[in-house]
């Protein structure tokens, strides 16, 4: 199995960064809505939010990594088979949701650090804070981190959908080309 | 004629403390005076916080201090325990709701001077929409002038507030908050 994506089909790595990430995305969205309801006492009161802020910066580094690899390769080719406005929506679809990511991810750094305390990142290492950018930092971020994630669940569901649709419905190759690397036509 | 000098003079006496009471702006901007709080943390140690922005003003009269009036009133959202998390949580709405109720307010309905510079400042404290008398223990720390041309009194005060009074969350045993409030008034 190839590493570098070709006209036809992803590379592995490629392949591995979508699925870490979806699994990523999900989980974080659950362990934050989970989380801001906990009881002061719950044994999870304060490992909860560590876990969330460790796993965020992780998605960071993850983002990053992806955003590289895109641009330094070539990517698949389009499907003839897809329709205009299913290419347009789609590549929408896709930007939206890479710089939804890096929005959600800078808000929750916002509320965390807004105090000068930097980010534990799973004990490894400390991300240092910024400061405070402006005052009622950590209510205003949060309040953006809180709709970004919605946002980005929605996107993430529309997106599936869609990946269904051209499984199922018109039968093509686009969700086989995401979990198999090398598969031709 | 004469007469009339002498009551003139005997009423103006009288009216002397009166004319003495003065208005005073706190002095929010200069940050000579504070908005604390402490409160227990699961009942073992003392969290302390403040509220970074307020205004306040009062009329006194050292000879009279009686007739003494102060109105005050807190930005909730501008609480600051040195922790942008748990300040964030404070100001969620099932302890303060700082964005539905942003403004805290005190006024005086009376005074009562226990001598010495004590006083007792009874008034209607409204916390999270909610109004209740509240009392606050304060003691005037001085009086005079300052070096750049004016004139300042400053007060220290303290009251035990209940947070199920106002209908704030508790956690654990921390169901009362200490507020410890210093102003430092400059004559208008």
């Amino acid at each position: 199995m190839p590493i570098k994506n070709n006209t036809e089909s992803y590379g592995w790595l490629s392949i591995v960064i979508h699925w870490v990430m979806t699994f990523i995305v999900f989980g974080l969205f659950g362990l934050g809505y989970w989380m801001v309801d906990l009881d002061y006492y719950s044994e999870w009161y304060r490992r909860a939010p560590a876990l969330h802020k460790s796993i965020g910066i992780t998605l960071l580094l993850l983002w990053s990594v992806r955003i590289v690899w895109r641009f330094v390769q070539v990517s698949p080719q389009t499907p003839e088979t897809h329709q205009a406005w299913e290419v347009k929506s789609a590549k929408l679809t896709h930007a939206m949701l890479y710089i939804l990511m890096l929005a959600i991810m800078f808000s929750g750094y916002l509320i965390s650090t807004a105090d000068g305390r930097g980010i534990e990142v799973f004990t490894l290492f400390t991300l240092p804070s910024i400061g405070e950018l402006f005052s009622n930092q950590e209510d205003i971020a949060g309040n953006i981190h809180e709709w970004l994630a919605y946002s980005i669940l929605g996107l993430a569901i529309l997106h599936a959908l869609a990946a269904l649709k051209h499984h199922f419905i018109d039968k093509d190759r686009t969700l086989v080309r995401m979990l198999k690397s090398g598969v031709k036509k | 004629m004469r007469k009339m000098i002498i009551a003139g003079a005997l009423s103006s006496l009288l009216m002397m403390p009166l004319a003495n009471a003065a208005n005073y702006i706190v002095d929010a901007k200069g940050a000579h005076a504070s908005i604390n709080f402490k409160i227990k943390h699961l009942g073992y140690s003392w969290l302390t916080g403040r509220f970074d922005d307020f205004d306040g003003k009062f009329s006194y009269d050292s000879n009279n201090p009686e007739a003494s009036k102060i109105t005050f009133n807190v930005d909730v959202a501008s609480l600051n325990s040195n922790h942008a998390e748990r300040d964030k949580h404070l100001k969620e709405d099932d302890v303060l709701s700082a964005r539905k109720f942003s403004t805290a307010t005190f006024t005086s309905t009376s005074v009562k001077d226990l001598g010495n510079g004590n006083l007792k400042i009874m008034g209607d404290m409204t916390l999270k929409g909610v109004t209740k008398s509240m009392t606050i223990d304060a003691e005037k720390i001085g009086e005079g002038k300052d070096p750049w041309g004016g004139y300042r009194v400053g007060f220290s005060g303290t009251t035990l507030l209940s947070l199920a009074d106002f209908g704030v969350q508790i956690f654990g045993d921390s169901s009362h908050a200490t507020l410890d409030i210093q102003i430092e008034g400059i004559r208008q």
